[in-house]
């Protein structure tokens, strides 16, 4: 963060013969100075020193995640993910649980669709202690039955509890309508029947296949130089394999999308949920920065979205309707939602492809197209404003292939998008005879 | 209760950042970043926190008014007007607010809580002008017609729905304050009850805001890249003009004697999972004290931070009892709040053995106190914490808001990690004494439908 030099690239050469790329750049809003560093041993992370709080963050994304689980292991990347800080090497559960509360360590793993991550933020005096017990999650996680049985009996029963959680209920259904048989269609927290079967075979052989140094990316934010933090690299990851072995998953296109359907789930709630949803793009589509756009118009800007203007605004059907991007490494998503009460879920529903339609055969205004422009480039550095999202767009850059220097650029990639572009990607993406619905509650009018 | 899209969690304990200082040196613990206050002349008190590290801002206005200031037929408007105030001014037409800010690439949004109503926008630095020429023209300019007004009570209507009706975790919690708190406005929920909500009118709205939106019942936090002086001379420009009101003094009707203890009983069946817990009437600075309180901060967190805490290591991973268990205590309220005590079962255990096991946990605290090791170790979490809360602006400025928002002295936000590192066994153990009262408590049962 702080203000830094223009754009310069050097290499250094440390006592210890580890080499740096120090890539310094001209950054976004004059912000965030991102360094390459490479251990000696050959681990990569990107660094932004950040020395004013006495605090370290780390975030690792290791590509693979519960897609590559299947139907019948489904629930385990979850199972590991709330696992593996339950015991390591010689520190059992509770032994490795108080080091971390008493020296105040948070470190956790997740689990998502399609990658695994790890998280970690001490204060800057705990650094080699965190980072010690970080690397023996992650090499020597132990799978006692005690902690694991646990573990999986509090999943089992927020998997229970989640069966009428209306939200729930319409999210799990929107992917298994939509992708049906495919492993994409599996929810990352499984359900009760393959989460009960789950073997302490399973979660090790799952561990040792998804955590490797081929499949991963390391973002690193605050009190710590590189050079500290190379000699870290090594000790923390210096152990684990060096190809992951997951299964390789069945690409999928749009076309695998089962669309249009409506599904109902019937429910005795005064407001149904509703979760619609149809082809996206991917996040390296040439055509990201114009659906970025678009969606934004559509309902991606809160206040000033046309969804909200016309569902919330105008006829005050809902509290909340919205639509986002979900860039999916195999498929490309455009999803939204909403609650409203159930006599107005057919007009609602209605109200959104109308919204669709008009956008794919009019586009948007010249007037919207710059406000959403000044919007998306503005608010930027209102994501980088603290350690934590720093780390956390910086590992996300790395997943997306995105160089350091896409911070530069990513206002000129947003300001490039041509009123023509949003007309081509209009008629791409806003079809709203081909959106897959599901709705939890007792819907009328549909 | 956030009007808007997102939801925010406040710490339930203040706290903020240590300047660097470590914290196992006794006379330097707490060297906490200062805010940096004034107060201009038509009473808008002024607080910001300079934090350089990246080009932006955050910018809040809190108004010393919340849903338990309300009247119980107009039970509800403190947060309706939240949801109006984006409705239009004067000067700035219906639905513009957030598109302005918007515009200039920020974001906003407001909440409205029991004791405070506040205003946010997040943008880079250079808007700062610009916020407060649109937040100050709002705070008495606020132009209601029923054009602008529109739909706006049926949105209120849905949010209670999306939030609370569809959800017997939050009905089950309604029900629960509603006891608990047998005089006390905080037994209201904050949204409001259906069938008060529904009656109300945009002049209960007007009239609300008339009597209560003023400069010297309001709070400017600014925090993020700025420097104070220069954020004074702009509130002074802008915030100067707002004219101060005579306002009527803030009491609530307080509670009578608790001399009995109540049970609260829900069963739903949309409930799969049966649930208990247990609240005791809990004091606050203002009735009990600084030591009192932060002896209790202590408590909370040796009692239910994480899983080597009193509750958790022994009844879900030793007795196996428990699916989760834990415990929080709201100590920043106006007015006495609650400290709450809960727990789900394993498959297989009933509530009852739930709550004895519970019971025996505290009653070992009151027999027997705390030890010295898990009150070093609860307070070196807690002082890390305050190290870790200064990585966010937004943190920073939504503790000094809403401290002072409900009648915190700055001090005590200031000096809490050195007030948390005073506190002792003993302190704990006697506060805890006098907190676990039975005739001052609720229990409550949440539960599946009878077959």
């Amino acid at each position: 963060m702080r203000v830094s030099v223009p754009f310069l690239s050097k290499q250094r050469f440390y006592a210890y013969f580890c080499v740096f790329f120090v890539l310094f750049l001209s950054p976004i809003a004059k912000a965030v100075e991102i360094q390459q560093v490479t251990s000696p041993g050959g681990i990569k992370a990107w660094l932004v020193e950040e020395k004013s709080i006495p605090i370290i963050s780390m975030e690792v994304i290791w590509k693979g995640g519960a897609v590559t689980n299947g139907k019948e292991k489904a629930g385990l990347a979850h199972l590991v993910a709330s696992t593996m800080d339950e015991g390591a090497g010689d520190l059992d559960s509770r032994a490795f649980q108080k080091q971390l509360s008493d020296n105040a360590i948070s470190l956790s793993f997740g689990a998502n669709k399609e990658s695994f991550s790890g998280s970690l933020k001490t204060l800057s005096e705990n650094q080699d202690e965190a980072f010690r017990l970080f690397e023996l999650a992650i090499t020597n996680p132990r799978f006692d039955q005690e902690p694991v049985d646990r573990i999986r009996n509090q999943i089992l029963i927020s998997l229970n509890q989640k069966k009428s959680d209306p939200g729930s209920i319409a999210g799990r259904r929107w992917f298994e309508l939509a992708f049906g048989d495919h492993p994409f269609s599996v929810p990352t927290n499984g359900f009760m029947e393959t989460v009960e079967k789950l073997t302490l075979e399973d979660l090790k052989a799952y561990q040792r296949a998804q955590i490797a140094k081929d499949n991963m990316y390391i973002a690193v934010v605050g009190d710590i130089d590189a050079d500290n933090l190379a000699k870290l690299l090594d000790k923390t990851f210096g152990a684990i394999a060096d190809k992951s072995t997951l299964p390789k998953v069945e690409a999928l296109t749009a076309a695998d999308l089962n669309a249009p359907i409506v599904d109902v789930s019937e429910m005795d709630i005064p407001q149904s949920r509703v979760i619609f949803g149809g082809a996206g793009v991917k996040r390296d589509d040439p055509d990201y920065y114009a659906a970025y756009v678009l969606n934004y118009v559509l309902g991606g800007g809160g206040f000033s979205s046309r969804l909200t203007e016309e569902i919330r605004e105008k006829r005050g059907l809902v509290y909340s309707v919205y639509s986002y991007l979900s860039p999916f490494q195999a498929i490309g998503l455009h999803m939204g939602g909403f609650g409203t009460s159930n006599k107005a879920v057919g007009e609602a529903i209605s109200l959104v492809k109308a919204e669709l339609e008009k956008m794919r055969t009019e586009g948007v205004t010249e007037e919207e197209l710059i406000s959403a422009k000044t919007y998306l480039n503005g608010s930027f550095p209102l994501r980088l404003s603290s350690n934590n999202r720093i780390a956390n767009i910086m590992v996300s850059m790395q997943l997306s292939d995105l160089p350091p220097e896409y911070l530069d650029h990513r206002a000129e990639l947003i300001n490039a998008v041509s009123m023509a572009d949003i007309k081509r990607v209009a008629n791409r993406l806003m079809d709203p005879e081909k959106l897959v619905i599901t709705v939890v509650g007792k819907p009328e009018g549909l | 209760m956030f009007s808007k899209l997102s939801r925010y969690v406040l710490v339930a304990v203040v706290a903020f950042g240590i300047s660097g200082a470590k914290a196992d040196t006794k006379e330097e613990i707490p060297t906490l970043f200062d805010p940096i206050t004034t107060t201009l002349d038509n009473g808008l008190e002024v607080v910001v926190i300079e934090d350089h590290r990246a080009p932006v801002v955050t910018h809040m206005v809190w108004y010393k008014i919340g849903a338990a200031d309300e009247r119980p037929e107009k039970m509800g408007i403190a947060h309706f007007l939240e949801h109006l105030m984006f409705k239009g001014t004067k000067k700035i037409g219906p639905g513009r607010f957030s598109e302005i800010v918007a515009e200039n690439g920020g974001q906003d949004n407001a909440f409205t809580s029991q004791d405070y109503t506040a205003y946010f926008q997040n943008a880079s630095k250079d808007k700062l002008p610009l916020l407060m020429e649109i937040e100050s023209d709002r705070m008495q300019g606020l132009l209601l017609t029923k054009e602008a007004v529109g739909a706006e009570l049926q949105v209120v209507l849905e949010e209670r729905s999306q939030r609370t009706d569809n959800n017997p975790g939050s009905q089950f919690s309604e029900q629960f304050n509603a006891t608990l708190f047998m005089a006390h406005p905080y037994g209201t929920p904050i949204i409001g009850w259906r069938h008060v909500l529904e009656k109300l009118t945009t002049q209960d709205a007007i009239d609300w805001y008339e009597q209560y939106y003023a400069p010297n019942n309001a709070i400017l936090v600014v925090a993020g890249d700025v420097d104070a002086e220069e954020v004074f001379a702009l509130a002074k420009k802008y915030y100067g003009p707002a004219v101060p009101k005579d306002l009527p003094k803030r009491t609530r009707v307080q509670e009578p004697p608790h001399l009995a203890k109540r049970e609260v009983v829900m069963r739903d069946k949309r409930v799969r999972q049966p649930s208990w817990r247990q609240a005791y009437l809990a004091p606050v600075i203002r009735t009990a004290g600084v030591k009192e309180v932060r002896a209790l901060e202590v408590l909370n967190t040796i009692l239910s931070d994480g899983p080597t805490s009193r509750l958790y290591s022994k009844l879900v991973i030793d007795d196996k009892i428990a699916a989760g268990v834990g415990s929080y205590y709201d100590s920043s309220s106006l007015d006495p709040s609650s400290f709450v005590l809960y727990g789900s079962p394993s498959n297989g255990v009933d509530l009852e053995t739930i709550e004895t096991e519970i019971r025996k946990i505290i009653d070992d605290v009151l027999e027997n106190g705390v030890t010295k090791e898990e009150l070093a170790s609860a307070k070196r979490r807690m002082l890390a914490s305050a190290i870790y809360t200064r990585d966010s602006i937004s943190s920073a400025a939504n503790i000094f808001g809403a401290a002072l928002a409900q009648g915190e002295a700055i001090e005590n936000v200031i000096n809490w990690p050195r007030q948390i590192s005073k506190v002792t066994a003993e302190d704990v153990q006697a506060a805890a004494g006098r907190l676990f009262v039975e005739e001052r408590s609720v229990v409550g049962k949440l539960l599946p439908e009878e077959k």
